[in-house]
């Protein structure tokens, strides 16, 4: 299409060739995520490597009229950096050095494209590890963990994604490059730092940021305590919150998740079990056994069978590797999944796991629960074969079934993937169109042509006139 | 564009705020007057048109406390003090330490500046997990939800904290708790290295320095407080228990945690505490006007589009800029 040839020409003008991608096969791969949404190919994909190429390429973009889709990994769940609408899509991901270390003020300078585990691993040997730890963290980056204020087991104890950056360089909407919050201990001004954190590529594109570092602790205390049902497990976690205590990380895995993953992972996990809860607790030696043994307590006391405690850094390891890689082990089940990602005020966890189990039964689906518990953050995993007559609007049923459950208990969306495009249409059940309005505003001062992610997060999408519809197999 | 499901919850309290707070007029949500200046401009300072500014003040109360979900709903003009000592007969601690008791909760929210205990629990922006405010049309807005986790649309409860009621009018929030340390113990010391202490110690609450004195907070169990006491001895051998430091209410001077090495000799003649790992340094004397640093033209800019985007007339604390 002519209109591309030129695009495409501007684009390599700044980049060169071989970084403008326009092949088939790359702007399939660059057209979906790590959610179930079927590819919408890009225009064009942009791997960036500087900041200065960046602002070029957005002004190019702008100047063409085309959306654009700022990308991390593509770990991304919930549709996020699923492009729309002929779309530039600006990739991050050989931006990937760390730039500075400082022990001393405990923070590092990253690129964007830097993965989370790469960094935590770099910081180690200062005794310092960057907190915020998503499942998919072997391949995620920080850049998409601030796209969507990412999670993960140890946030229970250090907070998610945005208390743990302190400043971003981005390159706004309107090509200038900003500097949002600072590392000095406050920051004049708005926090823009924590509005741009979450925003989805929705409010420009990150090119550095500033992380804090957290100091590795004096000890850490891995326990799993193994329920014969889900509801000792789920009075448990509020159990253990309720007595004054907050470990650092509180998972629980239920028997379909246990046995896909005990299949391979070989961590011992308890096949009979019908529930598990993974409690991680870190402290000073002392403090830290203390607080095991009074966990380990209140998990007898609600009906734990056993409470096996990691002996060494190895088992620690494998256990964690369980947890972390359930994902990928459901792969052995079944083809497909769609997964949810509510949270509810943890102490309606019994009753909303016990409406999952009902809701999976009654829609003849299969249903795996891995998550974090102690948040209160839900990870339902329906598995199906997309290939069998009628599934699809079993699991269309099911999940909105789940959704609406847990809003009616209180809860919200999404605790850490985002929304998305798979989402976006549930908003509605969280928000009156005042506050949808109110966050509408946000948007728009920072993008007023609407041509950042469109169609993401907001139910009304933007007014970037030629968006296409959204995609086929999308499940909003 | 589709319609709303979600149910109005607003309380009987937030309906009588925005019915106070209306449509129309300059007005401005009075808390505590403990930080009084936060945002002020020289000039605005002594503005003749502040007479015409409508002063009004925020629901009080505490709403819920919840030791199971640790999470508090308070009113916002309620005061530090009652929302402390509601939390701690409930074993929860809200880490927004306040500059005085009789701070409201909304005003510290609005102001935004972190209270003694960051170094361990972190920027109290990260506290405030649902607000209800309203907004300059005189609507009630909920940002934000009473869960611990939530990325459920965009971060609104960041934009309220430190916009100083610019944007909007805060009339109840809901924020994140800790369990309540058991035990809260104060040493200090004349020959210790702050910043060796800060290398030292696994978690304390607050370690201060005044140039003379190192001082820190400890927090936790028994055994807890023990095992950071044995790091403690590690650095000096003459810590001695002390009472709580007091925070000095006067100027209040950000900079890296690093550069605080350089307290000394930037501050000499006068006295300050500063906050080591934090970057906070406490002058002495009295709350006064301070001119803000200057943001760049970027910055700036998205500043001034927010403020006419969220209040086109300027109605809300006219005269103060965050």
């Amino acid at each position: 299409m002519p209109e591309d040839a030129l695009l495409i020409h501007d684009l390599r003008d700044v980049l060169g060739s071989a970084r403008v991608l326009v092949g088939r096969a790359e702007k399939v791969l660059y057209g979906k995520d790590a959610s179930a949404l079927d590819p919408t190919p890009p225009s064009v994909v942009c791997l960036l490597e500087t900041a200065e190429e960046t602002q070029a390429c957005v002004r190019i973009a702008s100047t063409h009229g085309r959306p654009i889709t700022p990308r991390g990994s593509g770990t991304g769940l919930a549709g996020g950096t699923v492009p729309l609408g002929r779309a530039v899509v600006l990739s991050t991901t050989k931006m990937n050095r760390i730039l500075e270390i400082n022990t001393e003020d405990r923070i590092a300078w990253v690129e964007p494209g830097v993965l989370n585990l790469d960094l935590s691993k770099a910081t180690d040997p200062h005794g310092l590890h960057y907190a915020p730890d998503p499942s998919s963290q072997q391949i995620c980056s920080i850049g998409g963990n601030v796209g969507t204020n990412a999670g993960g087991p140890h946030c229970l104890l250090h907070g998610v994604t945005s208390a743990h950056i302190l400043a971003v360089e981005v390159v706004l909407p309107n090509g200038e490059l900003a500097m949002l919050g600072s590392l000095d201990a406050d920051s004049p001004g708005l926090d823009l730092r924590g509005v741009f954190v979450g925003s989805e590529g929705t409010m420009g594109i990150a090119t550095r940021v500033a992380v804090r570092l957290v100091a590795n602790p004096p000890a850490i205390r891995t326990l799993l305590a193994d329920f014969t049902t889900i509801r000792e497990a789920s009075n448990t976690v509020t159990s253990i919150i309720g007595a004054g205590m907050l470990p650092a990380a509180l998972e629980m895995m239920d028997a379909n998740c246990i046995r896909a993953v005990e299949n391979w992972a070989k961590a011992g996990l308890p096949l009979d079990a019908g529930a598990v809860l993974l409690v991680e607790i870190e402290g000073t030696e002392a403090g830290a056994d203390a607080e095991a043994e009074a966990i380990s307590a209140i998990c007898r006391a609600d009906g734990a069978r056993s409470v096996r405690t990691a002996a060494s850094s190895e088992e620690r390891a494998l256990l964690w590797k369980a947890r972390k890689s359930a994902f990928g082990a459901i792969a052995n089940l079944k083809p497909n999944y769609y997964l949810h990602d509510a949270v509810v005020p943890r102490t309606r966890l019994t009753e909303i796991m016990e409406k999952v189990l009902e809701i999976a039964e009654r829609n003849e689906l299969m249903v795996l629960n891995v998550f974090h518990a102690g948040d209160g953050n839900l990870h339902p995993l329906l598995v199906f074969d997309k290939r069998e007559p009628g599934v699809m609007d079993r699991v269309h049923r099911a999940g909105g079934e789940i959704i609406e459950a847990c809003v009616a208990a209180g809860g919200v969306l999404s605790g850490e993937h985002g929304i998305g495009l798979e989402k976006r249409d549930y908003m509605h059940l969280v928000f009156s169109e005042v506050d949808l309005a109110e966050q509408r505003t946000l948007r728009n001062v920072f993008d007023p042509h609407g041509r950042w992610n469109p169609e993401k997060v907001l139910p009304t999408g933007s007014r970037c006139g030629e968006l296409q519809h959204v995609p086929e197999g999308a499940w909003i | 564009m589709s319609v709303s499901l979600a149910r109005s919850n607003a309380s009987a309290g937030m309906k009588d705020f925005a019915s106070e707070v209306g449509a129309q007029g300059p007005v401005r949500v009075i808390g505590g007057r403990t930080q009084w200046n936060r945002g002020r401009t020289t000039a605005s300072a002594g503005d003749l048109s502040e007479n015409s500014v409508r002063e009004i003040t925020a629901p009080t109360g505490v709403l819920s406390v919840e030791p199971a979900e640790l999470i508090v709903r308070v009113s916002a003009g309620t005061l530090w003090g009652d929302l402390d000592r509601a939390l701690e007969s409930a074993g929860m601690l809200c880490p927004l330490d306040a500059p005085t008791e009789r701070s409201t909760v909304g005003g510290v929210l609005s102001v935004g500046e972190s209270g003694f205990r960051r170094l361990r629990y972190g920027h109290i922006r990260d506290l405030l997990l649902e607000a209800h405010y309203v907004n300059s049309a005189g609507l009630i807005v909920k940002a934000g939800a009473p869960v611990v986790k939530n990325v459920t649309g965009f971060d609104l409860c960041r934009l309220l904290v430190g916009s100083i009621g610019t944007l909007g009018l805060i009339g109840e929030v809901v924020l994140r708790c800790r369990p309540r340390p058991q035990q809260q113990v104060w040493f200090e010391s004349a020959t210790a290295n702050p910043f060796d202490v800060r290398d030292r110690l696994y978690q304390p609450s607050f370690i201060g320095w005044t140039g003379d004195k190192t001082c820190v907070c400890i927090e936790g169990s028994p055994v807890e407080i023990s095992a950071e006491r044995t790091s403690l001895r590690t650095t000096s051998a003459d810590w001695a228990e002390c009472g709580p430091y007091a925070i000095p209410g006067g100027r209040r001077i950000s900079v890296r945690p690093s550069d605080l090495r350089r307290a000394p000799e930037e501050f000499v003649g006068q006295t300050w505490l500063a906050e080591i790992g934090v970057g906070v340094i406490h002058l002495g004397g009295t709350d006064s006007v301070v001119a803000r640093p200057a943001l760049s033209a970027s910055v700036q800019q998205l500043n001034e589009d927010l403020k006419r985007a969220y209040d086109p007339s300027g109605r809300f604390n006219p005269g103060v800029q965050p």
